[in-house]
């Protein structure tokens, strides 16, 4: 199965090891053409405002929300969070989002990088995936957190209260780092909507 | 040597949590700028972070005298303009400048030859850190040896300030050049790596088997067109940093619009050609040869 993964900057490779591990194909997308050819995508953790930006620039942006309002699969990791939210707070002002997850999301909310961090997570969606329900070791790099969820929206798992994985239909975004590591339940929970 | 810290159960400055920062910059392009209206400019343009200093590089290498640290009300500036992460640089060895930064909360420090050293035998000691390090490197014994250190980004040190990219591609050539030697090393030849090098061996015996840096491998020091940012992203460099070559240029600001896109699409000769049409004269370059201190050769 070929799942694409957002490749206009940030951390495109480790995600591309994770889901090789999981059996599916990565493709990596940068026009619109190679979004045409995927079933499902991965929006990495990188800068969400130069991804907003070269989304635009690439002429990506219109297609990627048309896909996702299609129904399209997506997993969305930190700045991928943003970028899939319905609104973003702290941003630019002319940063765009796709709306593809009823979320309010707040950038660098946990604040600059000497205050990123690793945590053990409690993520009860686990067990109903049949998946290991141990908890999740999280990277939280200049992590973005949630503001407000609309009622479609399902809390997956929080930190000190703020919720930072989130699901709504077959669209699932966290303001941690699954790639960074070994874990791959995460993107199972994407391959899981595919297959 | 890891020092990390832990807050109700959060752990930060862990090595995870430093080269993860570093992760999320690939790809992207990284500006020296010297002011807070600068800084709008590079994030405007696309850039993934700042890096913030008193002078350019091409300034430095002009004035001459003594480089240091920048005037912490001036990072603080840069930092209250953007919302991209913010890079400042330290002195080589200059181990408070670096605890300075990392109390202004910068998100990445740059222990760096473009300033001018404070000590001749050693680096800062970067584990001690909870705030990241970049290096620049001009091989790959340096870059292991930064590395040990507790370095979590590596850069190209090319020369900075020049404008001419010749010594990044000498640079990034011979650091990815081992690499790929090391990877058909037998064991015994992996001890000699080491010894070559002088760096420790469970390094070379990672690159041997991983057939990459164990951190993120950018490019510095004489970037000044799309093209070159596209020739060192095509040689294997995984990001970049353009010091001068944006705000020395006659217009700025479609210049780094330019890199970045040049950056991002640099395997497709069709985009780099439009992107590098009409941006006006890049930054007057040097000679290396004619040059009276080479900053490359500062580090140890």
């Amino acid at each position: 199965m070929d799942v694409g993964i957002l490749a206009l900057q940030g951390a495109v490779e480790p995600h591309a090891r994770s889901l090789t591990r999981l059996g599916a194909r990565p493709v990596e997308v940068r026009t619109p053409a190679d979004l045409d050819g995927v079933g499902a995508l991965v929006l990495p953790g990188g800068e969400s405002t130069t991804i907003s930006m070269l989304l635009e620039r690439q002429g990506l942006f219109d297609p990627l929300v048309e896909r996702l309002e299609a129904g399209m699969p997506a997993l969305g990791t930190c700045a991928g969070m943003i970028l899939l939210a319905a609104e973003v707070l702290d941003g630019r002002a002319d940063q765009r989002c796709a709306g593809a997850i009823d979320l309010v999301v707040r950038r660098n909310a946990f604040g600059r990088q000497v205050d990123s961090f690793e945590t053990d997570l409690d993520i009860g969606a686990f067990t109903e995936s049949g998946l290991d329900p141990t908890p999740f070791h999280a990277v939280f790099i200049r992590a973005p957190v949630v503001d407000s969820t609309g009622p479609a929206v399902e809390v997956l798992a929080s930190v000190d209260g703020a919720p930072v994985l989130c699901r709504q239909g077959c669209v699932i975004v966290s303001s941690f780092h699954p790639e960074l590591g070994d874990d791959l339940r995460i993107h199972q929970l994407l391959i899981n909507e595919v297959t | 040597m890891e020092n990390p810290q832990t807050t109700a159960g959060h752990q930060t400055g862990t090595q995870l949590v430093k080269r993860g920062l570093a992760e999320m910059l690939k790809g992207g392009v990284i500006m020296d700028v010297v002011d807070a209206e600068q800084a709008r400019v590079a994030e405007d343009a696309g850039a993934v972070a700042v890096m913030a200093l008193e002078r350019v590089p091409s300034d430095i290498r002009r004035d001459g005298g003594v480089a240091r640290m920048s005037d912490p009300e001036m990072i603080e500036g840069i930092k209250a303009a953007v919302t991209i992460p913010v890079m400042a640089k330290a002195r080589i060895g200059h181990f408070v400048e670096a605890q300075i930064l990392e109390a202004l909360g910068v998100d990445y420090v740059d222990e760096s030859e473009v300033l001018t050293p404070a000590d001749e035998a050693h680096h800062i000691d970067k584990w001690a850190f909870t705030v990241p390090f970049v290096c620049g490197a001009t091989n790959l014994g340096e870059a292991l040896r930064r590395i040990s250190e507790g370095a979590c980004m590596i850069r190209s040190k090319g020369e900075a300030g020049t404008g001419n990219i010749v010594e990044a591609v000498r640079h990034l050539r011979q650091i990815l050049g081992d690499i790929r030697k090391i990877t058909q090393a037998d064991p015994a030849e992996q001890f000699e790596w080491a010894k070559q090098l002088q760096a420790p061996l469970p390094l070379v015996q990672e690159i041997h088997d991983t057939g990459r840096l164990p951190v993120p491998m950018f490019c510095a020091g004489g970037i000044a067109t799309p093209a070159d940012a596209a020739l060192v992203m095509q040689l294997g460099a995984e990001a970049v940093f353009v010091g001068s070559g944006i705000f020395k240029s006659s217009d700025p600001s479609a210049m780094a619009k330019a890199v970045v896109e040049a950056t991002l699409n640099y395997r497709d000769p069709q985009i780099l050609a439009k992107v590098s049409r009409g941006l006006g004269s890049a930054m007057a370059g040097l000679e290396i040869a004619t040059l009276d201190t080479t900053y490359a050769d500062r580090g140890w």
